[in-house]
């Protein structure tokens, strides 16, 4: 008798513990994840209720032109945004992973823009880029290069983008940079003892261990990569032309001005299986190019 | 003595992290710079990088069309319940998922954990849907309550942090007759500061500079955050350019304060996150 009281005493306390995370997971993942996943099949005004017509948000959604258009640059803005992210970041992380003196002030420096609210920097940006009016273009007209329509382009806007989202690179460069750092210093030293050159030692060295680090990288920036929202959302609310729409902003004007909820939630069930893959694919070529140190 | 080549080597790396340097601080001086732009230097070609001289007065106008403090206010509100909510549920979560044994444990810990490559974008429209059922829509509810149950990545951290404690600690405490939420409060939490400390910026930072969430929630101006406060400026003043950065400029001065304070412990919050290769 006494031992079960125990037992229920024991069960409670960790129930009382556990219980905001496990409410937080059923109520705002795990119901969601499959809330969205019966929405998708489902004709759903915001003000009505849900009417099940199968596959019929998807086969329209294949026929949207603007989903089409908004898929076509969300696949630019992911070719884009992750690689030269990564170059970006272990470019900064190289140049910042040595300590020595003022190194927090460009560390610093580095990370800053990253902290800077994204509503606050893509105010700047749009200025900072503008063809007309713009720091970057001015510079370019005093070096005498006639600068580009960075933010008028439909065929340059995403590139922009692209550039302007290198400004939080800091996030990455600081990951990389706690990787360097964990590198035993006797491998450089054996290194450069056998004449390595700075290339060998970055190639054989640095990049094989940190690639951990990369692959963290690779699966979150590729998230975020599919979902790139505030920034073309902000800056041209996916113009010029449709030119930088992305699938979060077309499933956000869908959902919230629209009340499309079924149609938007086919678009978000799309994202979430495009990321899925993505995820599975770098989880299972990582055991070619990943080295666990 | 230092070589020749290693001159060389620490010239090259100053050169390239001045280059760094400017690049990265471009946009904020430009701001600045613009800000301070009397209006008939706005549309010079090519444009000045100094205004020649200040005007001040746009800061003025700025805020007579961009009620600040209200936003501000806003902000704060939305940020200071987050961060309270991440702070009472994540270390009772973590505490759950790594000091007490139980049965189970090891799964649960790994759906919370896997959560954290769920995209957004999934979630968004039913818990959306929820909140319009409990009639929170155009309140500060939504951005709020979630915190108070938990944010897997925080969870992960704190977690991380409990299991370097030595467990001869909660051991000893357990013989003293403490109960085991006396032992969170009394033996736990005073050691897991540095950690609450970092989780606690975390939070105000993803808090702070959320646009989206805002966006889809608050209707009425007077509860909106900077967040949408300043692109509505860029709505509707768009070609005040001096005006819109001195409005840019002042939304970021609390964020500049912030991180002042703050970037000693988020330069080294990576040591933390466990995530170093």
């Amino acid at each position: 008798m006494k031992k079960s009281v125990k037992k229920i005493q024991k069960i409670l306390t960790i129930l009382f513990f556990i219980f905001p995370g496990l409410f937080g997971l059923v109520m705002f993942k795990l119901y969601p994840i499959f809330a969205s996943l019966f929405f998708s099949f489902t004709d759903y005004y915001v003000t009505l209720s849900p009417k099940w017509v199968g596959f019929e948000n998807f086969k329209e959604l294949f026929q949207d032109f603007l989903f089409l258009k908004s898929l076509q640059n969300t696949f630019w803005y992911f070719i884009g945004l992750v690689p030269i992210g990564l170059i970006v970041g272990i470019v900064l992380a190289l140049l910042l992973v040595k300590d020595f003196k003022f190194i927090s002030f460009f560390r610093a420096v580095m990370y800053l823009p990253s902290v800077v609210p994204i509503y606050a920097f893509a105010v700047v940006a749009l200025n900072f880029f503008n063809p007309y009016l713009g720091f970057v273009n001015g510079i370019l007209a005093k070096l005498g290069i006639p600068g580009p329509l960075w933010t008028s382009d439909e065929r340059l806007v995403k590139l922009t983008l692209i550039l302007i989202a290198q400004w939080g690179a800091g996030q990455q460069a600081m990951i990389f940079m706690a990787a360097m750092k964990d590198i035993p210093k006797e491998l450089y030293e054996s290194a450069r003892i056998d004449g390595a050159s700075k290339w060998q030692i970055f190639n054989k060295i640095t990049l094989p261990l940190i690639t951990p680090a990369i692959l963290y990288y690779f699966i979150t920036s590729s998230i975020l990569a599919l979902q790139f929202f505030e920034l073309p959302q902000i800056m041209f609310g996916g113009g010029p032309n449709n030119a930088s729409l992305s699938v979060a902003i077309y499933l956000y004007r869908h959902a919230f001005r629209y009340g499309n909820m079924g149609y938007a939630s086919a678009m978000a069930w799309f994202i979430f299986l495009v990321s899925l893959l993505i995820s599975l694919l770098y989880f299972k070529t990582s055991k070619k190019w990943v080295i666990y140190g | 003595m230092k070589t020749k080549k290693e001159i060389y080597d620490v010239i090259m790396r100053f050169l390239f992290l001045i280059i760094v340097t400017v690049v990265y601080m471009a946009p904020f001086f430009w701001m600045i710079s613009t800000s301070l732009k009397p209006n008939y230097e706005l549309y010079d070609f090519p444009p000045r990088l100094m205004p020649s001289r200040m005007d001040f007065s746009n800061y003025l106008k700025a805020v007579q069309r961009f009620p600040f403090f209200v936003y501000f206010r806003n902000s704060l509100i939305i940020t200071g319940g987050a961060i309270l909510g991440t702070l009472l549920s994540c270390p009772l979560v973590a505490y759950g998922l790594s000091i007490l044994q139980w049965k189970g444990r090891e799964i649960i810990f790994f759906l919370i954990l896997s959560t954290i490559m769920l995209p957004n974008i999934v979630t968004l429209i039913p818990t959306f849907l929820i909140f319009r059922k409990l009639n929170m829509i155009n309140t500060f509810w939504p951005l709020i309550l979630p915190s108070f149950f938990g944010h897997p990545f925080y969870i992960f951290l704190i977690r991380q942090f409990l299991l370097t404690l030595p467990r001869d600690l909660f051991e000893a405490a357990k013989i003293d007759g403490a109960s085991e939420f006396q032992i969170y409060l009394k033996v736990a939490l005073p050691l897991i500061k540095p950690i609450l400390l970092i989780v606690a910026l975390f939070q105000f930072i993803s808090s702070w500079n959320d646009y989206l969430g805002p966006l889809i929630y608050l209707m009425d101006e007077k509860k909106y955050p900077l967040a949408l406060g300043l692109p509505q400026f860029l709505d509707r003043y768009g070609t005040l350019w001096n005006q819109m950065m001195a409005a840019a400029t002042i939304a970021v001065i609390p964020t500049i304060i912030f991180f002042i304070f703050a970037q000693r412990y988020l330069l080294e919050s990576i040591k933390f996150t466990g995530l170093k290769g």
